[in-house]
């Protein structure tokens, strides 16, 4: 099972709390996770990538394993580590607005 | 036994004030959606208890919510999380993906830019739902980038009527400072197939065929910060309204001038008359007499608070021109909030109710038709958008 974290407002549209597990079929990466994520909880669809283009959301950023993946390829393979859910995938919000 | 309920979008959350008809003593619940921005929620007529609210953020975009028990509670509209992935194509109620088919009126692709490019359509955000008159489960969205869309199984999805920006001026469109917003939707009452909608910084336009096909309806707005002051485009039209009786009478408050056309758009007459100020965002007409008319001065498009920290409403009785300003419960001095243009509604109960919302957030509401104000709250969030319900 994948870990998933999810910024706090995310949580609250999915109804879910703390970590979200997912199974993912295939080989981990950026867009395996936010394919399945998006499956198990439709709220989450345009949420995390824009709906039409499929683009990361400007605000928000992806990392692993302490290393940021937002400008990964969107099918290059995630950390062994979070494929075999001992580290997190990590869905981070930006830290700004008003 | 009569009463009211008013829904207030904020900058960081949406509340329901609810009050009987003496519209004394208020209930405040919310924040809901707290953090969201909520552009504006509104009910359906044919269904008092049926809600929809456009919530968004910068991070996260947009979202739909629905509420079919007056806002107690409320759903994203198949939202659902799905026990075992990928059954059916759910997740779509905030998806607004512009229309770029060829069948369906080629719509272009760029509209002109702050620095006079052109630009593609991006779309950021639901700026007002326009519920159907006769059916809970269709609703229209004005968004931006400019563009209406509608839903007709109850926001589970949505799809442009993309003859709007199909119909020829697209790329003459350009963004008021607020952005290349659609924020006025008028259904006509007594002709389904005809509609209203104004766009900043575009102007305003009406379909008599459902939404297939537009025409702009400008001639005799005058402004003087575009190019060509009478120009078929390029107006920022701050908000129209109409009273249900006469749907062809039209009023407008445009970024200066406020505007009256008696031939549903086909041609507009300034009614500012001897308002002090002619900026403003907000215009409304009372519920029984159609030829009374609120706004609420501005002292000018830089300065957005009113004129000498005096917050007035102005009230005209003769369908403009002739306004006197309505003062009594509000704040007289050092006030520089702004009312933005979704931020005014009327009730229709007997002594006709006025609401609207300040970017202080206040809500202030009158029982007696503008005579006499008070706030129902002080210190929400920034007020995005006011609408009423008049439950009876």
């Amino acid at each position: 099972m994948i870990q998933v974290v999810l910024p706090a407002h995310l949580r609250t549209l999915a109804q879910v709390d703390g970590e979200v597990e997912i199974d993912v079929a295939g080989q981990v990466t950026l867009r395996s996770i936010l394919d399945a994520l998006e499956a198990r909880y439709p709220v989450l669809r345009g949420t995390i990538r824009d709906h039409v283009t499929q683009e990361r959301r400007p605000f928000l950023r992806f990392f692993a394993c302490q290393e940021d993946w937002s400008h990964e390829s969107a099918d290059a393979p995630l950390p062994p580590q979070v494929a075999a859910g001992k580290e997190p995938f990590l869905i981070v919000g930006a830290i700004a607005g008003g | 036994m009569s009463g009211v309920r008013v829904l207030v979008g904020t900058h960081k959350g949406a509340f329901i004030l609810t009050s009987d008809g003496e519209r004394e003593k208020w209930d405040v619940s919310g924040p809901h959606f707290a953090g969201w921005e909520i552009y504006h929620l509104k009910g359906s007529p044919a269904d008092p208890n049926r809600l929809y609210a456009s919530q968004t953020s910068g991070w996260f975009g947009q979202i739909i919510q629905r509420s079919s028990d007056g806002g107690k509670t409320w759903e994203i509209p198949g939202g659902e999380t799905m026990p075992t992935p990928g059954n059916m194509p759910t997740g779509q109620s905030n998806k607004f993906a512009y229309d770029t088919s060829d069948a369906t009126g080629k719509p272009l692709t760029t509209h002109q830019w702050y620095d006079g490019t052109q630009h593609p359509w991006e779309f950021k955000r639901v700026w007002h739902l326009e519920p159907s008159l006769t059916d809970p489960d269709t609703v229209y969205a004005g968004v931006e980038d400019a563009a209406l869309f509608r839903t007709t199984d109850g926001g589970q999805s949505w799809h442009e009527l993309a003859g709007l920006r199909g119909h020829g001026t697209g790329p003459k469109w350009q963004p008021g400072a607020g952005g290349l917003g659609l924020h006025t939707i008028s259904l006509d009452p007594s002709n389904p197939q005809r509609i209203f909608i104004a766009i900043s910084a575009a102007g305003a336009f009406r379909t008599e065929d459902g939404g297939k096909t537009w025409r702009p309806i400008n001639q005799g707005l005058r402004s003087q910060y575009i190019p060509d002051p009478n120009a078929e485009i390029g107006h920022c039209v701050h908000r129209m309204a109409m009273h249900h009786s006469r749907p062809g009478v039209l009023f407008m408050q445009k970024h200066w001038d406020v505007m009256r056309s008696d031939n549903a758009g086909d041609l507009w007459e300034e009614v500012s008359g001897n308002l002090p100020t002619d900026f403003g965002f907000v215009i409304d007409v009372h519920a029984h007499e159609p030829e009374t008319i609120y706004v609420v001065p501005i002292k000018s498009d830089s300065e957005h608070f009113p004129l000498d920290g005096q917050l007035r409403v102005y009230r005209s009785r003769t369908g403009g021109n002739e306004w006197e300003p309505l003062t009594k419960g509000l704040p007289q001095s050092n006030c520089y909030v702004n009312v933005l243009r979704d931020a005014m509604a009327i009730d229709t109960l007997d002594s006709c109710g006025v609401y609207f919302g300040t970017t202080g957030g206040q809500v202030y509401a009158s029982a007696d038709a503008g005579d006499n104000w008070a706030p129902i709250v002080r210190d929400l969030p920034a007020v995005l958008s006011v609408e009423v319900q008049t439950l009876r």
